[in-house]
């Protein structure tokens, strides 16, 4: 008789020997949203405690950045947080700009704002679908989608790419927006909000939904910070903290929307907060529309700021003027030296503050540059939220949280 | 009271005199340097002063200077002042052949991964780390690939070098 089974005889009559296992979710799973491995123990369903690993897909982004020169670095930024990477394009292009001094006019911040709160509406339809599907919901999944699908399209329509857009350049964007791209946007100001009305009936007083997510994985406001949340995980806890507010860059103070707050920092909060939040993207896109509208003249064809150390100029300005032919040549062999100086500037991205930390010695690559990257700081929270919950209960938990594998990992 | 970097850099003065130094203010963050013995003394003291209240711990990172003798290495700290929204960055320098300084783990739950990291990445051994092992990179690695004496391409390739282009030297 094995030793285990012969020391369940000693136990009183009627009681079972207590046991757990050590259950691997992940890397790769389907309920794992991306390449990260969670081990957790498990007695039956119950999850006791858990051990959070990346570093699957990591690529070393800090260190290739230090051989490219500052326009070269925008694809690596893009293959962050995949789900909204305009996002993190223009925080790196105003971190360029910030480090350079260069001032964008008043219409390509906005273009850039309608750029930036599309993607935020695409991270979080993808987002808050997702939790839906790890829910057993998958119509509201596949009813949603399709708006990404519009988003991505007039993505195409400005920078010709989907996913990884390398939209924008230093200074303002490569092109305007033309005409089917405004065409689209309009589409989806028209039919977006019905779809996003139908989505919450669908999803918000759902008894098995809020069954699965009031209560799941919630964290106090302190505690929170203490985990050094930002962005929806953070607002859903019940700080009111937005970077787009706090420290405007592109000019978003002169946008009026609400940041909408949680109480309890669960999952059905999370949820709540990222829907009320592409509520009030679209009152933001509205807005920048309208005042992209009101530019006449000359001024409605600006698309970017005039600085042509780091822009590249048309190619039939190459071919026919000299300057235009030097400028293109310095900047393509990185001929352009910037500043010395360190500086720090952070975007609100998806799923909170992306920061780009820039030194620079006064060569023409960065001498250091360090991505603070929002999920990988707050993953580390994940043991805690799921501990003494269920196994199914840490599925819906990670898919709150917004993570992506490709900006934790960077 | 409006918290401004005067005022930061006179409490700081006034706590640790001349443990504190080279007060900057570079691109609109107030920044400055502590002694690597001070880092933990100071991030508590700029935690638990009501009037200073920095107790969102940002970003830690670290910054490999080879050429600075006896300060190889830094480790930078980013904290905010979320009610206030002021933000903060100050820095730490230690020797590359002793990189050991405390760990804010104690303080700031956040800091766990962002040392790891930055032991990962540097080298840097935080003191009293609960769990100090690499995290983005394998186990078995015994280097640290941050550090700036691993460039990152082949060094025999000449076509990148500035004698081509009439700059003189060398880039690698």
């Amino acid at each position: 008789m094995p030793d285990h089974q012969h020391n369940n005889l000693k136990l009183p009559e009627g009681s079972i020997e207590k046991q757990t296992q050590t259950l691997n979710l992940g890397p790769t799973h389907p309920a794992t949203h991306g390449v990260f491995q969670n081990i957790l123990e498990v007695d039956g369903e119950r999850i006791i405690s858990a051990e959070a690993t990346v570093g699957y897909i990591h690529r070393a982004f800090e260190k290739i950045a230090e051989r490219r020169n500052l326009y070269q670095i925008t694809p690596l930024t893009d293959r962050l947080n995949y789900c909204s990477s305009p996002i993190n394009n223009m925080g790196w292009h105003t971190t360029c700009e910030k480090l350079l001094g260069i001032e964008t006019p008043k219409r390509v911040d906005y273009l850039r704002v309608i750029i930036m709160e599309l993607a935020r509406l695409a991270d979080h339809i993808v987002c808050n679908s997702v939790i839906g599907v790890d829910t057993g919901a998958l119509s509201v999944f596949l009813y949603v989608m399709q708006y990404r699908e519009l988003i991505y399209e007039i993505y195409e329509e400005i920078c010709g790419s989907r996913l990884t857009t390398n939209i924008g350049r230093i200074g303002g964007f490569e092109r305007n927006f033309n005409a089917t791209a405004w065409d689209k946007l309009e589409r989806f100001l028209k039919e977006f909000p019905k779809a996003l009305k139908e989505f919450e009936n669908l999803l918000e007083r759902n008894r098995i939904f809020m069954d699965r997510t009031v209560g799941a994985g919630s964290i106090s406001a302190e505690k929170a910070l203490n985990y050094g949340f930002t962005g929806p995980n953070l607002r859903a806890a019940g700080v009111d903290y937005d970077v787009r507010v706090h420290s405007p860059y592109c000019s978003y103070q002169d946008f009026d929307f609400n940041i909408p707050v949680g109480k309890t920092g669960d999952v059905y909060d999370r949820w709540l907060v990222r829907n009320q939040e592409m509520w009030e993207s679209l009152r933001i896109v509205r807005q920048a529309y309208e005042k992209i509208q009101a530019f006449k003249g000359e001024a409605a064809e600006v698309f970017h700021a005039e600085v042509p150390e780091y822009y590249l100029p048309k190619k039939e300005d190459v071919y026919t003027k000299m300057e235009a032919l030097i400028w293109h040549f310095k900047i393509i062999m990185g001929e352009t030296a910037m500043p010395a100086g360190e500086v720090y500037h952070s975007v609100e991205g998806g799923n909170g503050e992306l920061g780009f930390y820039l030194i620079s010695d006064g060569g023409r690559t960065p001498f250091r540059l360090h991505f603070r990257r929002p999920c990988f700081i707050y993953y580390q929270a994940f043991p805690e939220l799921v501990k003494n919950t269920m196994l199914s209960d840490a599925v819906i938990v990670m898919s709150s949280l917004n993570l992506i594998a490709g900006e934790m990992d960077a | 009271m409006e918290l401004t970097n005067e005022y930061i850099k006179q409490r700081l003065e006034d706590k640790f005199g001349e443990q504190v130094t080279q007060f900057e203010t570079p691109y609109g963050m107030f920044s400055f340097e502590t002694t690597k013995e001070n880092n933990l003394k100071v991030l508590q003291f700029l935690y638990d002063e009501p009037e200073l209240g920095f107790q969102f711990l940002t970003d830690i990172t670290a910054v490999h200077y080879p050429d600075q003798e006896g300060r190889e290495l830094a480790v930078v700290y980013h904290l905010h002042n979320l009610a206030q929204n002021v933000r903060i960055r100050f820095k730490i320098f230690m020797p590359i052949s002793q990189p050991d300084v405390f760990t804010a783990t104690s303080l700031f739950a956040c800091a766990n991964w962002m040392e790891r990291e930055t032991y990962d990445f540097y080298g840097v051994n935080f003191v009293g780390h609960p769990n100090l092992k690499r995290i983005l990179n394998v186990d078995e690695m015994d280097y640290f690939p941050m550090r700036k004496e691993f460039p990152l391409e082949d060094q025999t390739r000449a076509d990148k070098d500035d004698d081509m282009f009439g700059r003189g030297g060398n880039i690698f």
